[in-house]
């Protein structure tokens, strides 16, 4: 399928990858190609190159910094982005907490906290899900009690991605107990510097550190940090995740992984098994499939049409497809999927590895994306939403 | 920017056949059709031709309009439907393969009969062993002087029991799968030596086993007067066939779809209706995305049915058909087993939805044919 994009946007996205060319560190591109995970220096290097051009929020609002974009430069953008493997955008400031700042925080907030998101100064940390609020958030326990000016929070989040990163932390706290659970929940910006604030790391199956527990001990907020109304949170953290949506659901991810996959194939003499063709046929046509919904919902959008019940699924099928092809990979790669190697996919490993040399990440992003399914709302979560409101059942 | 939307034109052929299949074609109506003489009514097939139907996606400069894309419009309104009517037999196949093979002569006389609806062309390419390779083909054409001889066997030839005329794909040249040598031609289905064995499909349809015995057909029924391109022809045929069945799933689809989710909303178990549970929600929302991502992928790749370069054709048309396979596998499967059992019953419609799209499985190549050459193109 060759889709006619204005010669405007062919421009457009010749600008973007002259500017990917110029300004993405390939060594970083190459990690993301091959499977590799990046330090913390590679996504702020990307994002300040994207910083000093203009591009690193173009999905914000011009008064804040965004770019008045078309629905279909957005695309290209997260396309030629993808395709060429520059790191991923950090979703926390950029795509988390700035859209619920800008939306119901004061002017102060938006004054404080937008320009150095943009600028990628500040990195963000999402504190919403606790040991026992998962799919069922709204009944997270953390405590924020009024003390004045401040709130004094203590309990204790989960699962916060890249906390050790972090310098600050958006939570949801229950300041109230009465009425319905989510209407007792109210939406704070805490500095992670704060006293009482105490990181545990988590070290998940494939031997990495990427989520941790954040624990909170008498941690005063001052009242001035709270997004909008207390006891009103639980309407912006609904705001932010529907805020989620509209992205590529990782079809540029995942074209990277098929052919990263056929050259393993090639490599492992599967290229002439039909069993493994057959697999690695349907992923594409899955893959492909996918792809054709993004484009439903940028027609839907260019035409200035509510993307409709196509959008609710992305999530789901993206999701699955990313696990699909970790799993190929798996296939694909055999017995020398074995060995051991935890950081293989960190920055600044350069042992001779076991095995081929694309083998080593392999395992460990198998292991690490079976958490794509939960997080986010988890897939059976995102079937009820799908059932009740679009079904109607 | 790429144009999902349906044009204005695409929009109206959309509503008046989702309205005669709404107001006109009941299931009692079309139950009788498929137990009479024809398998389906002549008076209906009159009303296609008057409603400009049986030229879509035939050439314009004979009586036709439209491509690929409105030939899916109303294939997906048909499927809705599950009308039996030959319009994929007659229209779709047999005259698209006169369209895209014939010389300007045949395509006037055969097209202009098809379009006006009086006459019926059935696409005999198919042999017992051919599987779902068009250039498998044993039927040989022999020469004799300026005419040829035909003698052979094709089979499950789709509404052949009614055809007044075949266009039978022969071998005058070459070995039994070679791409090479196959000719095309128009037999009379009367013509001395031809012999249909009509019967039944298991999805309400016709079909004949056709014989040919000694048939001799005169130098003008070979179509365009090549006697080696055909395999080519009937390939793009097929393929063409295969979109047009990928559409028409995606009606039987979304039939089943609103059945299944309206029978769960009244339906009651347990003392609740049974769409309360989550079990059978998280199904049909599978159900609902099996169709969704079909509607999706048809839409953006229908188009590329008609491309000049026939890799490009065969790459779209493969990923359609092993999606919208797959798809309906799927939710054929799982509509009658969430309905339970009422849906095994020949009574209730969801049946017979689920077994016209079981027979789109088995037809113009399945799931790990439409893979392998996927991969072949693609990988």
């Amino acid at each position: 399928m060759r889709i006619a994009f204005t010669p405007e946007e062919e421009a457009f996205r010749a600008e973007v990858r002259d500017f990917i060319e110029a300004e993405c560190d390939p060594a970083a591109r190459r990690r993301v190609n091959e499977g590799l995970g990046l330090a913390k220096e590679d996504y702020v290097a990307w994002h300040k190159a994207l910083a000093a051009k203009g591009w690193s929020c173009p999905h914000w609002p011009v008064e804040h910094g965004g770019r008045d974009w078309t629905p279909a430069q957005h695309y290209i953008f997260e396309e030629e982005t993808g395709d060429a493997g520059c790191p991923p955008p950090v979703p926390f400031g950029p795509e988390m907490v700035a859209p619920v700042v800008w939306t119901f925080g004061d002017d102060e907030q938006k004054a404080r906290h937008l320009p150095p998101i943009l600028s990628g100064d500040v990195w963000w940390a999402q504190g919403y899900s606790e040991p026992n609020a998962g799919s069922d958030l709204a009944s997270l326990k953390t405590k924020a009690v009024l003390d004045g000016d401040h709130y004094v929070v203590n309990g204790g989040k989960t699962w916060t991605t890249w906390a050790q990163f972090a310098d600050w932390i958006f939570l949801l706290a229950r300041t109230s107990s009465e009425g319905k659970r989510q209407e007792g929940i109210t939406f704070l910006l805490v500095d992670m510097t704060a006293p009482g604030i105490a990181l545990h790391p988590i070290v998940t199956m494939e031997g990495g550190h990427e989520v941790n527990q954040t624990i909170f001990e008498d941690v005063r907020v001052p009242v001035a940090n709270r997004i909008g109304e207390e006891n009103k949170g639980w309407t912006y953290a609904k705001f932010l995740l529907g805020y989620e949506r509209f992205n590529m659901a990782g079809v540029p991810a995942a074209k990277r992984q098929m052919r990263r996959l056929r050259r393993i194939a090639d490599d492992q003499g599967l290229a002439g098994d039909p069993r493994f063709r057959h697999r690695m046929a349907d992923a594409d046509i899955q893959i492909r499939t996918l792809e054709s919904t993004m484009l439903r919902l940028l027609a839907a959008a260019t035409a200035g049409k509510d993307p409709g019940a196509e959008a609710s699924y992305i999530k789901i099928r993206g999701t699955e497809i990313d696990q699909l092809m970790t799993e190929l990979a798996m296939e694909a790669v055999g017995p020398y999927t074995l060995p051991f190697a935890p950081n293989a996919g960190a920055e600044g490993w350069n042992e001779e590895p076991v095995g081929p040399d694309y083998a080593a990440p392999v395992a460990p992003t198998y292991f690490n994306t079976r958490k794509v399914t939960i997080y986010g709302g988890s897939n059976e979560i995102q079937k009820n939403i799908i059932a009740k409101h679009v079904l109607g059942l | 920017m790429l144009d999902l939307e349906l044009s204005e034109e695409q929009r109206l052929l959309k509503d008046s056949a989702d309205r005669f299949v709404a107001r006109d074609y009941a299931f009692e109506s079309r139950r009788e059709a498929v137990a009479g003489e024809d398998g389906f009514r002549r008076e209906v097939w009159r009303r296609f031709a008057s409603l400009g139907w049986l030229g879509v996606g035939l050439p314009e400069d004979f009586g036709g309009s439209g491509g690929a894309r409105e030939t899916a419009v109303l294939m997906e309104s048909l499927g809705r439907g599950l009308v039996v009517e030959p319009y994929l037999a007659c229209v779709v196949m047999a005259a698209k393969a006169v369209a895209l093979a014939g010389a300007d002569a045949q395509k006037e006389e055969l097209l202009g009969g098809v379009v006006s609806g009086d006459l019926l062309l059935s696409l005999a390419y198919a042999e017992p062993r051919s599987r779902y390779d068009p250039a498998h083909v044993e039927t040989r054409a022999e020469a004799a002087g300026d005419a040829w001889v035909l003698n052979g066997r094709k089979g499950l030839v789709l509404n052949g029991d009614t055809a007044d005329r075949f266009v039978v794909s022969a071998r005058a040249a070459g070995g039994v799968a070679d791409e090479d040598g196959v000719a095309l031609f128009v037999v009379d289905a009367g013509a001395d030596g031809v012999h249909a064995r009509g019967y039944p499909t298991n999805d309400g349809g016709r079909a004949a086993e056709v014989s040919l015995e000694n048939v001799a057909v005169a130098a003008d029924a070979l179509l365009g007067g090549d006697s080696t391109g055909g395999a080519r022809v009937v390939a793009e045929v097929v393929d063409r066939a295969a979109a047009a069945v990928c559409a028409e799933s995606l009606g039987l689809m979304a039939a089943l779809n609103d059945l299944t989710v309206d029978y769960a909303k009244t339906r009651e178990q347990f003392g609740q209706p049974i769409g309360k549970f989550q079990a059978l929600q998280h199904r049909m929302v599978d159900m609902f995305v099996a169709l969704e991502e079909s509607r999706s992928l048809t839409a953006v790749y229908m188009a590329d049915v008609d491309s000049a370069e026939a890799a490009e054709r065969q790459l779209a048309v493969s990923a359609m058909k092993a999606q919208c396979d797959k798809a309906g596998r799927a939710v054929g499967q799982e509509a009658i087993q969430l309905h339970g059992g009422i849906a095994m019953t020949d009574d209730y419609i969801a049946s017979h939805y689920f077994k016209r799209l079981s027979a789109i499985h088995r037809l113009f190549g399945d799931i790990d044919w439409h893979l392998e050459r996927y991969a072949r193109l693609a990988l």
